[in-house]
């Protein structure tokens, strides 16, 4: 009995995990955006490349962080502004997809602070879906304080921490 | 009778243990210590060398390490004060170990009100043990036992007198028995791990090689829940801690913070699918039965009261995060801390009647309690640093909590009261999220 309750377990809830990793896979890193190529090296005798889609061309203001006060997931003006330069790209641009990361300073405690970047990361998503970009392109995570730009434990540190982070794919 | 007493031992291959208490004894029992009591006194202990039967090397060092664990083991729980054995007029290889033979103003004179004596005997990987407390001031035997198994389950026994002597001066089990879990990124991420009550033998659960954290254990010690990101976002796992085998909580959105119900297998955890951040109670696969929270915003980190009828939780209905109780029959809600803007991390006492949370002061979280009904809010740490996630003994006599206060974050315990406040165990890299188990298990 108990044994049958864990595999449907495991049906009802490892599948879901599946296909999110698929759909993680694409992913780029938001924080480092690849540097530019060197411009022209010789070239190699290139590989016969199968006919790949041409790769997107992301602006730097796609990957740029927006910013929050301690505890708040209410958009500053500055981060609006930044919001509907990416909603204009986001529409020139249809087959882009949105990842937002919602983070957190250390001040604040794990577990709220988990809550709080899923709030801050949703707030950007809802503010892009009301410019009129589908929510469906737009996904959200938390990394509530687990994963801090600066690690240092000063106030320039902590503002930098408090964001939402952009990937595109 | 006393043959077929080491057979039975012998057959069981475990620890075994008899009482040597005289009848008259067995039916008194007295309240020496009153763990509700702030302002509670030590009581000055004695715990001599054992005295060593055969005299081989080995057991004199076995021996020695068994008396030190037995002294070691009763000062953790802050009721004692350990005399210096320095000031004995106790010769243990010469003096007797039993009522009869020991002279009680020999330890009364030195301000000892209780004693333990033991005997010790080695043979081969064989231990025996004979452990007394002894009311010094009423000059008479409380308790007797004698333990026999194999050498390397010294631990268990002395740590199953050190019950005994705890229930027989508090009427309470005590934490011998417990573990904690906790988060560590020894291995450069955070994992779970567990040690004994004392930081004692801390080990490694979880290889996922990511983000985990919030550990919660069963209320029967078999399941351990908690967060983790190896699925590419924070889900809950439940793993069975005899086969290691793991179930996942991983709906939409988060799924955050699980924390098991008191003697049945079901959990509160904080899931957002829905949209909107609400505490859920679910089974331990996962199941939904009731929703339990209905509020804009965040409800995070539900605590249990013993009895099962309520929870405490964080939400930030009114702004800033604040600790609410939710009456799960009735469905009302009181908020209970009013001090203070950020105010998370409850932890509900096993005794029912206060709650330990953090609360940020001056930039810093330090550790409160306050009662149930929300009076008496009170500040327990003040040390540098912040000091987080707070839990609670199993017996509601010590608190475990995170601190910074000696620069990267470490396990401290302290009495509820705040008293003895000490680092638990000195581990590499940070360690959080401490949960201290129940104690009703092994």
């Amino acid at each position: 009995m108990k044994k049958k309750l864990w595999i449907v377990l495991a049906l009802l809830l490892v599948m879901p995990g599946f296909l999110f990793t698929i759909s993680c896979q694409k992913k780029v890193a938001a924080q480092a955006p690849a540097p530019a190529p060197a411009p022209m090296a010789p070239a190699p005798a290139p590989a016969p490349a199968p006919m790949a889609p041409a790769k997107m061309e992301v602006p730097a203001f796609m990957t740029e962080r927006v910013y929050f006060d301690f505890d708040k997931s209410v958009l500053k003006l500055e981060a609006q502004a930044l919001l509907k330069k990416k909603a204009e790209w986001l529409k020139a641009n249809p087959n882009a997809k949105l990842l937002i990361e919602g983070n957190c300073d250390e001040r604040g405690t794990a577990e709220y602070n988990l809550a709080l970047g899923e709030r801050r990361a949703e707030s950007a998503k809802k503010f892009l879906a009301d410019l009129g970009i589908d929510a469906k392109r737009i996904s959200t995570i938390s990394y509530g304080e687990e994963r801090p730009m600066d690690p240092r434990h000063t106030e320039q540190a902590w503002a930098k921490n408090r964001n939402d982070g952009f990937v595109i794919n | 009778m006393r043959l077929r007493f080491w057979m039975v031992c012998l057959l069981a291959g475990t620890v075994c243990a008899v009482s040597i208490l005289p009848a008259w004894a067995q039916s008194e029992s007295y309240q020496y210590i009153d763990i509700r009591n702030p302002f509670l006194r030590k009581i000055p202990l004695a715990v001599p060398f054992f005295k060593n039967q055969t005299g081989g090397p080995r057991e004199d060092e076995n021996s020695r390490k068994a008396v030190d664990l037995l002294a070691g083991s009763l000062d953790f729980t802050g009721y004692f004060k350990i005399l210096d054995r320095g000031a004995f007029l106790f010769d243990a290889q010469k003096s007797g170990v039993s009522a009869a033979d020991i002279n009680f103003q020999n330890w009364t004179v030195i301000g000892a009100e209780l004693l333990i004596t033991g005997v010790f005997e080695q043979s081969g990987d064989s231990v025996a043990m004979e452990l007394r407390l002894f009311d010094t001031v009423r000059s008479r035997q409380a308790l007797g036992k004698r333990y026999s198994g194999n050498i390397a389950e010294t631990r268990k026994m002395i740590l199953r007198f050190c019950s005994e002597v705890i229930y027989y001066l508090t009427g309470n089990t005590g934490i011998f028995n417990s573990r904690i879990a906790f988060v560590s990124t020894g291995s450069g991420k955070k994992e779970i791990y567990s040690c004994d009550f004392d930081g004692y033998n801390p080990t490694r659960l979880t290889y996922n090689d990511s983000i985990s954290l919030f550990p919660s254990w069963s209320s029967d010690g078999q399941y351990l829940a908690y967060t983790s990101y190896k699925g590419g976002k924070p889900d809950i796992y439940i793993r069975n801690l005899a086969d290691k085998k793991e179930g996942v909580i991983a709906r939409e959105g988060i799924n955050i913070c699980p924390a098991w119900a008191p003697d049945r297998l079901e959990l509160a955890a904080t899931m957002s699918f829905s949209g909107d951040q609400e505490i859920y109670l679910l089974t331990a696969a996962g199941k939904m039965i009731k929703k339990l929270t209905n509020n804009r915003g965040s409800d995070v980190s539900p605590t249990w009261s013993p009895d099962g009828r309520k929870i405490a939780l964080v939400s930030n209905r009114t702004g800033g995060p604040q600790v609410y109780i939710l009456d799960l029959n009735t469905g009302n809600e009181r908020r209970l801390t009013f001090e203070g803007k950020y105010n998370t991390q409850p932890s509900w006492s096993p005794r029912g009647d206060k709650i330990a949370y953090s609360s940020q002061v001056n930039g810093f979280h330090q550790i409160f309690v306050i009662d149930a009904e929300g009076q008496n809010a009170m500040q327990l740490t003040r040390n540098g640093g912040d000091s987080e996630s707070p839990t609670w003994s199993p017996d509601g006599s010590l608190i475990m909590f995170s601190s910074t206060r000696e620069g990267p974050s470490r396990l401290y315990v302290m009495t509820a009261f705040g008293t003895d406040q000490r680092r638990l165990l000195l581990l590499n890299g940070e360690q959080t999220n401490p949960k201290w188990s129940s104690g009703v298990f092994n």
